[in-house]
Parts: structure tokens; C-alpha cells; sequence
């Protein structure tokens, strides 16, 4: 047989039909809602008078507009909500709902309950779906049109993309996190940089990584322009997946994982492009404009527009320093913070937790900065708080607060004052991303614990010197 | 959904690069719905922090009203899936955006709502915006693949099977239910293929409570 990569392998797996003209009719094996752009695609499925083809493979979850205090609703999100709730009964669709121990954010919960496999074809109306990619699975985020076709056929017609290997290699440094290796990556390709393409992250830097580490690269590949983002299951992957609620047991997982082994890149195979990337000469990373390209090691400076490539280049640097209220030139490190927010499907693991605690340990964030955790799901939740975790963080005066989307996207009450400047593990700096006006400095979750107890933008490692 | 194929127009030049589907629909907007959406599409650009239009802002003026086609810069409607952004843009009247590139969900957006996205190279995009700035119009055909403004006449690549269905307005829910039947043989294959695909049911499961626990 031809050689083949991982993503033609998932391709082919998938293809019910091809439609012509260079697009194929996929198949869906999963289907994620959730409560900011479910309720609009149901509704424009009772509208044409369709039913779901497959509710047993559809999952909806409760995060985006959910509060992160006990019941301080956003007037709308709650109908929103209850629309949901009301379409998943209509449907036989299960939810997981507010006050059940398995709600989270969607790109969280579903790897953490066995629903996403490798191997697997997985949709959601929501960009950052290429985090399951991770798992080996061909995962994307889609629009709400698409969401109704998937609810109405469980399938989608899709342009075949072009492919590209991102090979990582050596191993990151102490203090240095799986972020700060994409953060790079976006900052020397570029916000579109590998727009229209299937992206396979390989190397030795990533099969040293956990799944969650995983996880958080390739959330950030949709940062990159990247439709797909995908790594080859291994045995980090199988350990993972093994015994989760939903994944497949006794003989079913046994068939399963000869299906995945099956799975990784031919050696033969070819990309077509490739970028090689040194994980060990990465350093933390922070941003300072309003994408994430516009990034920069702490040890680095504020760019000057006058010193920039081509006028756009210039025009561009200098709208985001004027937003962002910083001086051309002027170290990155040293800038004072308001906020810090450790969470979102970037970085609400428990490793995430886990990293942000072992820097906030025996330290205190000063009374001005408004510091807080919001872990990505009741089950991250729960597993930090029976390692003790929540105490470490209240002690040193962050606040710790119910699961969701919260201040990644300011839709649920949780936002930065105008002006305030914000060190987020989220995976975007637009402007008014964290709520109009708001500065967004994205960084890792060690980076942001370090910012936290410093009161400003420091490097990790000298705090843990 | 209305076919596309030939289109002649005044243009708005807004030539900046990465204007995100925050940008275009902030949530805060979506969220008051569909009315406040469109009035306030790109309201970080369109009105200042005191709610006042911004007068240099070129989707303000005058001289652009009625334009049906947008010209920008690289990476335009990055960022969320949200579909809302397509749809403001085509309820402020456009039906084609010209652009250096665009976010790959916003792109597939545009062409299921009828409205073209074009890419071009941001030296050709400069050149279209000169002319729209000087008050000419831009003509853009499908079936040809081209874009002319009175002076040049350029082609841009769009794949066949978007071409196709914008101008023959394929409704893309109608093309994939006229395959349901592949569809069913697929899965019936696949059951006996991946049988490990279908989700175990987890007799243990917690019970959503719809009370709100909080
Ligand atoms: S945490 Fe942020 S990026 Fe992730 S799903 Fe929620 S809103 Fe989207």
C-alpha cells in the first residue's frame, strides 16, 4: 500500500463519498454542543424539521455562559442554557449539565470521559475543537450551519486539506512549558501560518509530553490557522484513554487499539511542507499585542513599529501597543499586572494546576491583583482539591471558582475592567476578548502563577530560583 | 441559498490585518441578539469607548454607503467559530469580501450564507482599495475566477466545489441529504469495521441534575 500520514489514514477511515471538485463526504463518529452554539443550531434543525440522525453520539455540555460563582447568571445565558436542556430531552441528546460531576468545557471533559478516542472523526461548533487532535483523532471546529448538518446527517461535507509536519525536537527546558513551544510556533509562522492545512506534531519533544500537554498544543494550533491539528497515539495515549467512563472495554478494546497502532505516519510518507522547530532553545513566552503572533520570550522587549518590516507591519504594532498601553522598546518583563487567570480548554487541566501550584507554594499575590483559578471541569476540580491544591491557592489569595469558559471569553460576567491588564492561560488576546478595553498578556500556567506573586510579567525561573 | 455569479459595486477598504469574529460580532452583542449583532458588527472599529462613530473609520462613511463588497487585510475572521460573523457581514449588505487571506471556519461560513470570499495577494488588495478610495468601482465575475477594477483585471484561486456551489446556490444540507443512502451503507459497514466507535453507556453515570446545583 501507498505510504500514508496519520491525517490521510483518519481521511480515508471517514470518507463516505467523495462529492467532487476536491471535497469528500466525512463521517462524524462524535458530535459536541454546547451552550453558546447549540441552542441556535437545534433550533435551525426544528426549523426545517429534521430530527438528530444519531443522538447516541451526540453530547452537549454546559460551559460557555455557565457562572463561576454559584448562580450569578447573565441575564440570556441562563434561557440559553435552558433552550439546551430542553432540545437534548427533545432529542435523546445526554447533557452534562450544570450541578453534574461531569460538566466542564467541552475540549476538557470530553477527552476526560472516554469520549474522545483515536481514531475517531470529532466536530463542535467551537474553533479550539483541534484540541482532541491530540488523541490522533480528526477533530475541527465548524459553524453553526455545519453543526446542523452533522445533527441532521451525521456527516459534513469537507475541502480536502493540505498537510504539514511540525517536528519537535529535543526537550523543553525546566520552567518551560508545552505554551511557550506553541507560543513560539505561532510567533514565527504566524496567526495563518498554516491556514488551509492539516497540521501532524511530531518529534521528540512531543513524545515526551503528556496527553494534557498534548492537548494544550494543539488547541493553540487553531492560533496557527490550522483547520486539523493531530499527534499519533502511543502509549501515552492508551493509557490515557483505558478505563475512562465512555471508552470501549474488554474485547472492543482490544480491537480498538490494534485500530490506533495502525494509525501513526508511514516512514515513507511525505507532507506537503515540514518546519522543524528546537523545543530546547524555547523560552517562556508572553505576549504583548492583540494576536497571539504578537509574542515574545520574557527576556525580550516590546517591539518599536519604527524598526518594523514593511508599513502595514508598523501600522499594525502600533494600534496594538496603543491598546495594550505599552512603551516601544520597553522591557516585557517588570510590567505590572491587575489580573491573573489560570483556566480554559488551553490550560485548566490538572497538570495545568499542578505546574501554577508548584510556583505559588509558600508565596502570596499582592492585595491589587485580582488572581484566580478556574479549573476546566468538576472532575479537574475535584482531583486538585484531593491533592490539596485549592488550599495553596487560597492561602496565597487567589480566589477558586466553579468550572467554564469564565474569563476566556467574557460572555458569562467574567471579564478585566477596561484598561486592567490581564496574564491569561487562554488561548487569544483579541481586543475586548476578556471583556471591552481589557489587555490580555497570554502565557503558560507557570508563567501566569509567577506573574500572580510578582505583580507583574516575570520569568518563571527566577521566581523558582 | 441565492447563487453568486457576477457582482458590480462600490467597495469599503478596511485593509487591516486579523479583524477577528470577536472584532466583527463582539460576544457581548451576540448575546443581546440578532439586531444589536448587526447594528453593532465591528464595533471595536465602527464607534469609540463612548459609543460615538468613529469618523475615520471607512465602514462609516458616507462616500462607501451601499457598498456590497468589503476589501481587507490578511487573516480576516479569525479566531471564534461563531457563524454570527458571517451573517453580520452579509446583513450589512456585502456579498463578497476581498482579502489577503481569511480564517479558515469564518471562509467555510461565508460560502454556506452566499457571500464570496476572495484571496488575493496584499499588493493587489492595496491597488483594488486605491480604486475604491478614488470612488470606481470593483466588478467581481465567478464563472471566471476575476476581479476588475477599471484598470487591471486579476484572476484569484477558489476550489471547484466552492465555485460550483456558489453559483449554482447548492444548498449544502440538501446535497448531503440527497446521499443519505450512502450515508446508511457507510455505517453499516462501519459497525462491523469500528465496532469500538460507538460510545459505552457508563451504568454508573451521574444524573444530570437540572436544579443547579450551585
Ligand atoms: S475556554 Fe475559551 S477557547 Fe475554550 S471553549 Fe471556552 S471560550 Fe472557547
Amino acid at each position: 500500500m501507498r505510504p500514508a500520514t496519520l491525517f490521510e489514514k483518519l481521511w480515508n477511515a471517514h470518507r463516505i463519498a467523495d462529492v467532487g471538485d476536491g471535497a469528500d463526504l466525512i463521517r462524524i463518529d462524535r458530535h459536541f454542543l454546547h451552550d453558546l452554539s447549540g441552542p441556535l443550531s437545534l433550533k435551525m434543525l426544528g426549523d426545517r424539521g429534521l430530527r438528530v440522525r444519531a443522538p447516541q453520539l451526540t453530547f452537549a455540555m454546559a460551559d460557555h455562559g455557565v457562572p463561576t460563582a454559584p448562580g450569578a447568571w447573565l441575564e440570556g445565558n441562563e434561557r440559553a442554557l435552558q433552550a439546551l436542556r430542553a432540545a437534548c430531552a427533545r432529542h435523546g441528546v445526554r447533557l452534562f449539565d450544570l450541578g453534574s460531576a461531569e460538566q466542564g468545557i467541552v475540549h476538557v471533559t470530553g477527552p476526560e470521559l472516554g469520549l474522545t478516542l483515536p481514531g475517531l472523526s470529532i466536530v463542535c461548533g467551537d474553533s479550539h475543537t483541534s484540541t482532541h487532535g491530540a488523541f490522533g483523532a480528526l477533530a475541527w471546529g465548524v459553524g453553526n450551519t455545519e453543526v446542523l448538518h452533522v445533527l441532521a446527517t451525521q456527516a459534513l461535507v469537507v475541502p480536502r486539506p493540505a498537510t504539514m509536519r511540525i517536528r519537535c525536537e529535543g526537550r523543553l527546558a525546566p520552567g518551560v512549558a508545552a505554551k511557550d513551544l506553541i507560543l513560539t510556533l505561532i510567533g514565527r509562522l504566524g496567526t495563518a501560518g498554516a491556514s488551509g492545512h492539516a497540521v501532524e506534531f511530531a518529534g521528540t519533544a512531543i513524545d515526551a509530553m503528556s496527553m494534557e500537554d498534548r492537548m494544550s498544543l494543539c488547541n493553540l494550533a487553531t492560533e496557527l490557522g490550522a483547520t486539523f491539528a493531530l499527534i499519533a497515539p502511543d502509549a501515552v495515549t492508551e493509557a490515557y484513554v483505558r478505563d475512562r467512563a465512555y471508552a470501549p472495554r474488554g474485547a472492543e478494546w482490544t480491537d480498538a487499539v490494534a485500530a490506533w497502532r495502525r494509525l501513526p505516519t508511514d516512514p515513507e510518507a511525505t507532507f506537503d511542507s515540514e518546519v522543524v522547530a528546537d523545543a530546547a532553545a524555547v523560552a517562556p513566552q508572553v505576549t504583548w499585542g492583540v494576536t497571539p503572533q504578537d509574542v515574545a520570550g520574557i527576556d525580550g522587549r516590546v517591539p518599536d513599529p519604527a524598526a518594523a518590516p514593511d508599513p502595514a507591519t508598523r501600522r499594525r504594532w502600533e494600534a496594538a501597543l496603543d491598546y495594550m498601553g505599552l512603551q516601544p522598546g520597553a522591557p516585557i518583563s517588570g510590567v505590572a499586572i491587575q489580573n491573573v487567570f489560570i483556566g480554559s480548554c488551553a490550560n485548566g487541566r490538572l497538570g495545568d494546576l499542578q505546574a501554577a501550584a508548584h510556583v505559588v507554594r509558600g508565596r502570596r499575590v499582592p492585595a491589587h491583583v485580582r488572581a484566580w483559578i478556574v479549573p476546566g471541569s468538576q472532575a479537574v476540580s475535584q482531583a486538585a482539591r484531593a491533592e490539596g491544591l485549592d488550599r495553596v491557592f487560597l492561602d496565597a489569595g487567589f480566589a477558586w471558582r466553579e468550572p467554564g469558559c469564565s474569563m476566556c471569553l467574557g460572555m458569562n460576567g467574567d471579564v478585566v475592567a477596561p484598561g486592567e491588564r490581564c496574564v491569561s492561560t487562554s488561548n487569544r488576546n483579541f481586543v475586548g476578548r476578556q471583556g471591552p478595553g481589557a489587555r490580555t498578556h497570554l502565557a503558560s500556567p507557570q508563567m501566569a502563577a509567577a506573574a500572580a506573586v510578582a505583580g507583574a510579567l516575570v520569568d518563571v525561573r527566577e521566581i523558582l530560583r | 441559498m441565492t447563487a453568486f455569479t457576477r457582482l458590480t459595486s462600490k467597495a469599503v477598504p478596511l485593509l487591516l490585518d486579523d479583524v477577528d469574529t470577536d472584532i466583527i460580532t463582539p460576544i457581548g452583542r451576540v448575546l443581546q441578539g440578532r439586531e444589536a449583532m448587526v447594528k453593532y458588527a465591528f464595533e471595536p472599529l465602527r464607534f469609540d469607548e463612548t459609543g460615538a462613530p468613529r469618523a475615520d473609520c471607512p465602514l462609516n462613511d458616507p462616500v462607501f454607503q451601499g457598498a456590497e463588497i468589503l476589501l481587507a487585510g490578511a487573516n480576516f475572521g479569525c479566531g471564534s467559530s461563531r457563524e454570527t460573523a458571517a451573517w453580520a457581514v452579509k446583513a450589512l449588505g456585502f456579498r463578497a469580501v476581498v482579502a489577503t487571506g481569511f480564517g479558515a471556519i469564518f471562509e467555510s461560513n461565508c460560502f454556506r450564507n452566499g457571500i464570496l470570499p476572495v484571496s488575493l495577494p496584499s499588493d493587489a488588495v492595496r491597488a483594488l482599495a486605491e480604486t475604491a478610495r478614488d470612488g470606481g468601482d470593483l466588478s467581481l465575475d465567478l464563472d471566471a475566477r476575476s476581479v476588475d477594477d477599471g484598470r487591471t483585471r486579476l484572476t484569484f484561486p477558489i476550489s471547484d466545489f466552492r465555485r460550483e456551489g456558489l453559483l449554482r446556490g447548492v444548498d449544502e444540507l440538501d446535497l448531503i441529504l440527497g446521499r443519505l443512502g450512502d450515508i446508511a451503507a457507510f455505517e453499516a459497514a462501519d459497525r462491523a469495521l469500528r465496532p469500538w466507535v460507538s460510545p459505552v453507556r457508563p451504568s454508573a453515570a451521574v444524573a444530570p441534575n437540572l436544579s443547579d446545583g450551585r
